[in-house]
């Protein structure tokens, strides 16, 4: 009898974790009062840059954004860049010319010639948009989450056809960090589960029975408190938010010997160490996920 | 006093004594430290153990602590299997006594100094301890490879049965010094580059260059290194139980020049990775390759006897399958140690082989931290059945009878395999499920690992309480194993 009960008990523990994932379920809706539109000055200068702290200097002031771009931003320019052929739909997917890379010929390098490459597949059930055959427009319940499911040439075609760029690597890590000192995170040299949105961080959006983690509204880590939720004040020194966690952040770099891209900032899916803020992930540049996004520098 | 005395004469001067430390070690600081990650970080127990502690956790320094930690727990395993190396193969005492008292220092000073030194702040103090420790080990291991010399005339072989040379040298007494020569100069293979071009202070994570298309001098030597190490200490751990199962005859001729040939050629393909990484590739495979054949024929020869001795036990000669199944599965102990290195085969070496064909093809296509979750499971996994292997052999000697040792050697057997099984399905997820819909997979796959690795956990916990008990027993266990060998548990010679 003991036996059978201890059976039965995995068992409905093991039937408990079992539940289907409905990606269309709803979440809250949070203002958060960080303008997406708004960007964040990072003055020319040194700054301590990887995990052994080399001292680097970015001798140009550039210019970053504060959230990352979100859904609506996207959709907007989705509409604009169709109608001027910038992009264009191919199939389910939307796409846009790339002029190739050199090829290398380096161990594990696949060729990137010229042509078209995905920026977003259309049907994608994860993608927060929705296209009336006309018009795209953002999920209302994701206006304001950050722009998934966009590839690494999406995410520079977006950020080149407002005459701006992808931060390099250099450029993004001196945004998170700041200038004056070492800290692994932008906020500071602890974290806590209500700095960012990383895995298990329990914020309003994450449902690990079923869901996983899900994207949290553009500068959510504010210092407000969401229907009982308190969050913690975590923009980085220069006052750029979400540099850790929610989605990890394509950048610009294109290096010799390889073809793949590297991401920085952790995501809502990782746990607190890849949030540190000289952690890197790599892709290939078409590939899209709920986990990657970006924004811009100028 | 005395009391005491004859206690700690049993711990630190008798071959089990020794290992029941070690193994006590290994549980403490697995329990300890595993608190720091994972469901129990989840759970809050880390916040309270780094409090508690007084743990010093800087952000930067964590993959210098990890690599800290996973020496200290190896040094002791590394311990644990020479201990068993100079019982089960025939040596002088005042070699023997060398040898264990030396290692002993070594992976003490190691734990003692390394831990501090990586999770209570940077005492350089501590850290020259732990270096000491490091370097009584390879002097260790210098005294064993001597007293492991094959070509004396007093260590030729008195039973044909066992592998010879022509001229009768031991050959399992060659593959014994083979494996330590090969260990000695892959442990210098991780140390010197470590400290000529880090100097000690730019710590990484193999796991974490592996795209690296260009990779320096010191991340290829220690990617060679762990890799080299990890499967240095699984191939001694199958000589180990090719003494424990008497393996002999035929199979055994022919399985000691595999392990030979595959030790030195496997070691030698990963030192070839720093000047040729193409080739060596194919060397490693070649090594590898030969040596899982050893280990096969020892699981076959192991399997047949275990059979027939079943059979023999019930009065006959010859069964049907199932009466032949029921044989090989009496004796969870004896069974557990070969069949977790079939097992090994689909969570380690058929993982490992598939991904190595299909790399280009699929899993170079998965997101960085999509791979890496394979080659961080895939070595904790190999590393983890191999510490099973050992613990079930120590469970024999130790003596476990009955339906203890039924229980015992069950649990580990199932549930370990189960939470490796589970592992291995959440590692290869992007195979069959996309990010959005993963999240069912994850929770049984995790649900399953933890299940299965708390009751290992515990199982290895009853035992070591078990021993404790008995320590405080005037005529317990101890008093006994102080003057045994484990060769007395090899059952012919």
């Amino acid at each position: 009898m003991k036996k059978v009960t201890i059976i039965l008990v995995i068992f409905i523990l093991i039937l408990t974790a079992c539940k289907p994932v409905d990606v269309n379920t709803l979440a809250p809706v949070y203002e958060t009062g960080v303008d997406p539109e708004s960007w964040a000055l990072i003055p020319a200068g040194y700054f301590y840059s990887g995990q052994f702290n080399l001292q680097t200097k970015i001798d140009y002031d550039y210019e970053m954004m504060v959230t990352h771009v979100t859904n609506q931003q996207f959709a907007k320019y989705l509409n604009e860049a169709l109608k001027d052929g910038y992009i264009k739909i191919e199939g389910n997917q939307i796409v846009g010319y790339y002029p190739g890379d050199e090829f290398h010929g380096g161990r594990h390098e696949e060729e990137i010639p010229a042509g078209n490459y995905i920026h977003i597949p259309i049907d994608d059930l994860m993608l927060r948009l929705i296209y009336d055959g006309q018009n795209f427009s953002a999920k209302p319940v994701w206006a304001n989450h950050p722009m998934t499911m966009v590839s690494w040439f999406g995410a520079k075609a977006y950020c080149e056809y407002y005459d701006w760029r992808l931060p390099s690597e250099l450029e993004w890590e001196k945004a998170a960090r700041g200038s004056e000192d070492t800290r692994p995170f932008p906020w500071g040299e602890t974290i806590e589960r209500n700095n960012a949105n990383l895995i298990n961080s329990r914020d309003p959006f994450e449902d690990m029975k079923s869901l996983g983690s899900r994207t949290t509204p553009v500068g959510f880590y504010n210092g407000k408190t969401y229907d009982g939720y308190v969050t913690l004040n975590s923009p980085s020194p220069f006052g750029v938010f979400d540099m850790a966690g929610n989605v990890w952040e394509w950048t610009a770099n294109v290096y010799e010997e390889q073809h793949y891209r590297y991401l920085r900032g952790g995501s809502k899916d990782v746990y607190e160490n890849y949030l540190r803020i000289w952690v890197r992930n790599s892709s290939i540049p078409t590939y899209t996920s709920p986990g990657f996004g970006f924004r811009c520098v100028k | 006093m005395l009391a005491f005395k004859t206690r700690f004469n049993y711990l630190f001067t008798s071959t089990k004594g020794l290992i029941l430390v070690a193994i006590a070690l290994c549980a403490l600081i697995s329990a300890f430290f595993g608190s720091l990650s994972g469901p129990m970080a989840d759970l809050g127990v880390k916040e309270v153990i780094v409090k508690t502690f007084g743990i010093d956790l800087v952000e930067a320094e964590r993959e210098g602590r990890l690599i800290i930690l996973y020496h200290t727990i190896a040094m002791a395993v590394i311990a644990i299997e020479t201990y068993m190396i100079t019982e089960l193969v025939a040596m002088k005492e005042n070699q023997r006594v060398q040898i264990n008292s030396t290692i002993t220092f070594g992976y003490l000073a190691a734990i003692i100094g390394g831990l501090p030194f990586a999770y209570w702040g940077t005492s350089w103090i501590m850290h020259g301890i732990y270096i000491a420790g490091l370097t009584l080990i390879f002097f260790a291991g210098c005294l064993l490879a001597y007293a492991l010399w094959p070509w004396r005339k007093e260590y030729k072989v008195k039973n044909l049965a066992y592998s010879h040379s022509k001229s009768g040298y031991d050959l399992e007494r060659v593959a014994f010094f083979s494996v330590s020569i090969v260990t000695l100069a892959s442990a210098l293979f991780g140390a010197i580059p470590g400290s000529f071009y880090g100097n000690g202070f730019f710590t990484f994570l193999a796991e974490n260059v592996v795209r690296e298309p260009i990779k320096t001098t010191l991340q290829k030597s220690i990617i060679g290194h762990l890799h080299i190490m990890l499967a240095l200490i699984a191939i001694a751990c199958a000589l180990i139980i090719c003494r424990y199962m008497d393996f002999k005859g035929i199979l055994h001729k022919i399985a000691m020049p595999l392990f030979i040939v595959g030790s030195i050629v496997l070691s030698m393909g990963t030192w070839l990775v720093v000047p040729f990484e193409g080739i060596a590739h194919a060397i490693i495979y070649g090594g590898s390759t030969v040596a899982m054949l050893g280990a096969l024929l020892l699981v076959i020869y192991s399997w047949d006897k275990l059979i027939k001795e079943g059979l023999a036990e019930k009065g006959k000669k010859k069964g049907n399958f199932f009466q032949g199944v029921a044989a090989l599965v009496r004796d969870p102990l004896k069974f557990g140690v070969t069949w977790q290195m079939v097992f090994m085969n689909f969570t380690v070496s058929g993982v490992g082989i598939f991904v190595a064909v299909k790399l280009d093809e699929i899993f170079r296509y998965w997101p960085f931290m999509d791979e890496k979750l394979i080659l961080t499971g895939h070595w904790h996994i190999l590393a983890t059945l191999t510490a099973t292997i050992l613990l079930l052999y120590y469970a024999d000697f130790a003596g476990l009878k009955g339906k203890a040792r039924q229980w015992f050697g069950w649990s580990v057997i199932i549930f370990s395999d189960l939470a490796f099984g589970a592992v291995t399905v959440y590692e290869m997820k992007r195979l069959f499920v996309d990010e959005a819909f993963q999240q069912p997979v994850v929770n049984i796959t995790t649900l399953l690992g933890d299940i299965g690795l708390v009751v290992v956990l515990v199982a290895l916990a009853a035992l070591m309480v078990w021993r404790l008990i008995d320590l405080f027993k005037k005529n317990g266990r101890w008093s006994e194993e102080v003057h045994e060998k484990l060769e007395s548990y090899v059952e012919e010679n």
